[in-house]
C-alpha cells in the first residue's frame, strides 16, 4: 500500500511536469524536442485533415516549396499556424496569423538536411499537427544568401511586388519582398531577416500577419487567400535590423 | 520502322555489395563498328551507382572514339577495360556531349587522351563540376570514390571530321543545357543526340531553355538517321523520341505559363496531374516537380506587377 501510494504520487508529478507528446507518425527523433520547444503549452493532436505539401525530394535546398492548408479547421477558428522543420539548425520557420484570411499559406524555405516539415495549427482546442518528410542535398541554412555575392540588393531592400487574382470565393494574393534573409550561420554574415509582415485592407483592417524566421527563403514569395471583399490592400513590415516598409498594392 | 529492343542484363544476379561495386558493363553492337552501353531507366541510387546513362564507342580503323564517360571514375575505368576486350586499337578521342555529371565524371579514366567538348560545355564543367561531383557522392556513395571533375582538354567546333572510314558531323545545339552536342556518323547513319531527346524516361531541366530545345528538335528531325542513340533509355530507329520530347516540352511550357497567369504557388503547380498520354513515362512525376523548381521562378516573377512605395 505504501509503495503504491509513492508510485501514484510520483506518476502524478511526472505527468504534471511533462505532458507526454503523442506518438509521432513521422517517427522523427527530434519530435519530443520540437514538442517541448513549441507546443507543450497547449494540448496536441495529429490531424491528417491539415494538408502540408512539400516535395519528397528538395531539388534546391535554398528554395523548398511549402504549402499549409488548414481550411478543414476553419470552423474551429484558426488563431495561428506555426511551421517548423525538426532537423534545421534553426527549426522555427514562421508563424502565420490568418486573422481575416483563409488558414492557407504557401512560401519557400531553406533546409539543411532531410527533415520533417510540420505545421502546427492552433485553435481553441489546442495544436493540430501534420507534416511531411523532405529529403535534401543540404547546406541550405549555412550558405550565404545569393544576394551576398552581389551588392545591388541594398538598393532594393524591402521592395515589394505583388499579384492579385479574383476567384469565386476569395482573392489570391501573391507578393514578394526583396530581402537576403540571412540565417547568421554562414561565416561572417550576421543574421538578417524579415521579422514581421502585416497585410492590411480598407480602414486599416488587419487581414493577416506573418512572423518569418531565418529559414524562410531569400526574397520570399508568400501566397495567401484573402476575402473577396478586401480592397485598398497595403503591406507593412520590418526586419531584425529595424528596416521597415509600407506599400499600397495598386495595379 | 520499329524500335530495336535491347535488354540490359547488368547486375541482375548479384547484389551490388557482393559484386564489389561492379558496373558490369556489357557492350551492345548497334551498327558497323558502333557499340553502346545501356544505362538503367532509373534515377541515381546507391544501388545502380549512377549507371543510368548510355555511353558509346566507335571502333574506327584509326582508333576508338568514345562518346561520354559515365557518372564516375569507376565507370570510366570499367568502360576502358571493356573497350580493351572488344578491340586492341587505341582510344584516340573522347567527346562529352554536355556538362551534366553522368556524361563526363568518368573523364578521369581518360586523362591521357584528348577529351573534346563544345566551349560552353567546358565552361559549364568549370563552373559547376565541383558541385555536381559533391552531389553525386551524396546520391550514389562509394561508387564515386576517387572521382574528380576532369575538364575536357580540347574545344570542339561545329565541323565535320573523319576517323578511319567514318565521317562525322558535329552539331552545336541547345535547350537541354546551354550547348548540347549531337554527333552524326554519316557512314553508319547513327545519330548520337545526348540528352536532347528522351524516350519513356522523363527529361530533366536544371539548365533547360524550352524554346531553344524545341528548335533543336526541329533540326534533328531533318537528319537522315537510321538509329538514334539517346543519353538515357532505349535505342530508336524513328522519330518517336523526338515527338515525345516535343510533346512533353510543349505541355510543360504551357502548364507553367498558365499556372503563373492563374497565380498558383510553386507547390500547387507541382501537384498538377500529368496528362494521360505522358503519364507512362518513367519518373515523369518526379522530374516534373524538379522542372517546376527550375523553370517556374522566372515565370511567376513576370506576373507580380503590383508595387508602389507609400
Amino acid at each position: 500500500m505504501y509503495y503504491l501510494r509513492i508510485l501514484v504520487l510520483w506518476g502524478g508529478l511526472i505527468s504534471f511536469a511533462y505532458a507526454t507528446p503523442p506518438v509521432d507518425p513521422l517517427k522523427s527523433v527530434q519530435w519530443e524536442t520540437m514538442y517541448s520547444l513549441f507546443l507543450q503549452k497547449h494540448p496536441v493532436q495529429f490531424d491528417k485533415t491539415i494538408q502540408v505539401f512539400s516535395p519528397q525530394d528538395a531539388e534546391d535546398s535554398l528554395q523548398v516549396p511549402v504549402i499549409v492548408d488548414a481550411r478543414s479547421l476553419v470552423d474551429k477558428g484558426v488563431e495561428e499556424i506555426l511551421v517548423f522543420a525538426d532537423f534545421n539548425p534553426l527549426p522555427k520557420i514562421l508563424s502565420f496569423y490568418p486573422k481575416k484570411s483563409q488558414p492557407f499559406i504557401a512560401f519557400r524555405v531553406k533546409i539543411q538536411q532531410a527533415t520533417p516539415i510540420r505545421a502546427a495549427v492552433r485553435t481553441k482546442e489546442g495544436w493540430h499537427v501534420n507534416g511531411v518528410w523532405v529529403d535534401a542535398a543540404g547546406g541550405g541554412c549555412t550558405l550565404p544568401s545569393l544576394s551576398q555575392a552581389n551588392a545591388s540588393w541594398e538598393d532594393h531592400l524591402n521592395e515589394v511586388s505583388a499579384g492579385i487574382w479574383k476567384r469565386e470565393t476569395e482573392q489570391r494574393l501573391r507578393f514578394q519582398i526583396i530581402h537576403p534573409m540571412d540565417t547568421g550561420l554562414a561565416t561572417g554574415i550576421p543574421v538578417f531577416h524579415l521579422e514581421q509582415i502585416q497585410l492590411w485592407g480598407k480602414e486599416n483592417t488587419l487581414l493577416a500577419e506573418i512572423h518569418p524566421q531565418e529559414p524562410v527563403s531569400e526574397n520570399p514569395i508568400f501566397t495567401l487567400n484573402i476575402p473577396l471583399s478586401s480592397t485598398q490592400l497595403a503591406i507593412t513590415g520590418i526586419d531584425n535590423n529595424g528596416n521597415d516598409f509600407a506599400v499600397e498594392l495598386k495595379p | 520502322m520499329r524500335i530495336l529492343f535491347i535488354f540490359c542484363l547488368c547486375g541482375s544476379f548479384f547484389s551490388a555489395q557482393a559484386a564489389k561495386l561492379n558496373y558490369n558493363l556489357k557492350p551492345v553492337q548497334i551498327a558497323l563498328d558502333t557499340y553502346i552501353l545501356l544505362g538503367k531507366s532509373e534515377d541515381f541510387t546507391l544501388k545502380n551507382g549512377g549507371n543510368v546513362v548510355n555511353t558509346a564507342f566507335v571502333v574506327t580503323k584509326s582508333g576508338v572514339l568514345v562518346l561520354d564517360t559515365g557518372s564516375s571514375l569507376r565507370y570510366g575505368q570499367a568502360m576502358r577495360e571493356m573497350i580493351k576486350k572488344v578491340t586492341n586499337r587505341p582510344i584516340i578521342r573522347v567527346i562529352n556531349t554536355h556538362h551534366h555529371p553522368d556524361h563526363f565524371l568518368g573523364n578521369g579514366a581518360f586523362e591521357d587522351i584528348d577529351i573534346f567538348a563544345l566551349p560552353d560545355t567546358i565552361k559549364g564543367i568549370k563552373q559547376e563540376g565541383e558541385g555536381f561531383t559533391d552531389n553525386m557522392y551524396r546520391l550514389v556513395g562509394d561508387w564515386m570514390r576517387g572521382t574528380e571533375p576532369v575538364l575536357p582538354t580540347k574545344a570542339l567546333s561545329e565541323k565535320d571530321f573523319s576517323l578511319g572510314q567514318h565521317d562525322f558531323s558535329v552539331y552545336a545545339l541547345q535547350g537541354h543545357t546551354e550547348k548540347d552536342l549531337a554527333l552524326f556518323d554519316k557512314t553508319t547513319g547513327v545519330l548520337f543526340v545526348g540528352d536532347l531527346v528522351f524516350y519513356q524516361r522523363a527529361l530533366t531541366t536544371p539548365h533547360a531553355d524550352i524554346k531553344g530545345w524545341l528548335k533543336s528538335l526541329e533540326f534533328l528531325k531533318t537528319l537522315p538517321f537510321k538509329v538514334m542513340v539517346l543519353g538515357h533509355g532505349e535505342l530508336l530507329s524513328d522519330k518517336r523520341g523526338i515527338e515525345q520530347t516535343e510533346s512533353y516540352l510543349r505541355w510543360l511550357e504551357k502548364t507553367l505559363e498558365d499556372s503563373a497567369q492563374k497565380g498558383l504557388a510553386m507547390g500547387e503547380v507541382m501537384q498538377i496531374e500529368i496528362p494521360e498520354n505522358l503519364r507512362q513515362i518513367a519518373l515523369i512525376k518526379k522530374e516534373f516537380q524538379r522542372s517546376v523548381v527550375h523553370l517556374y521562378p522566372r515565370l511567376e516573377q513576370e506576373v507580380l506587377q503590383f508595387s508602389h512605395e507609400k
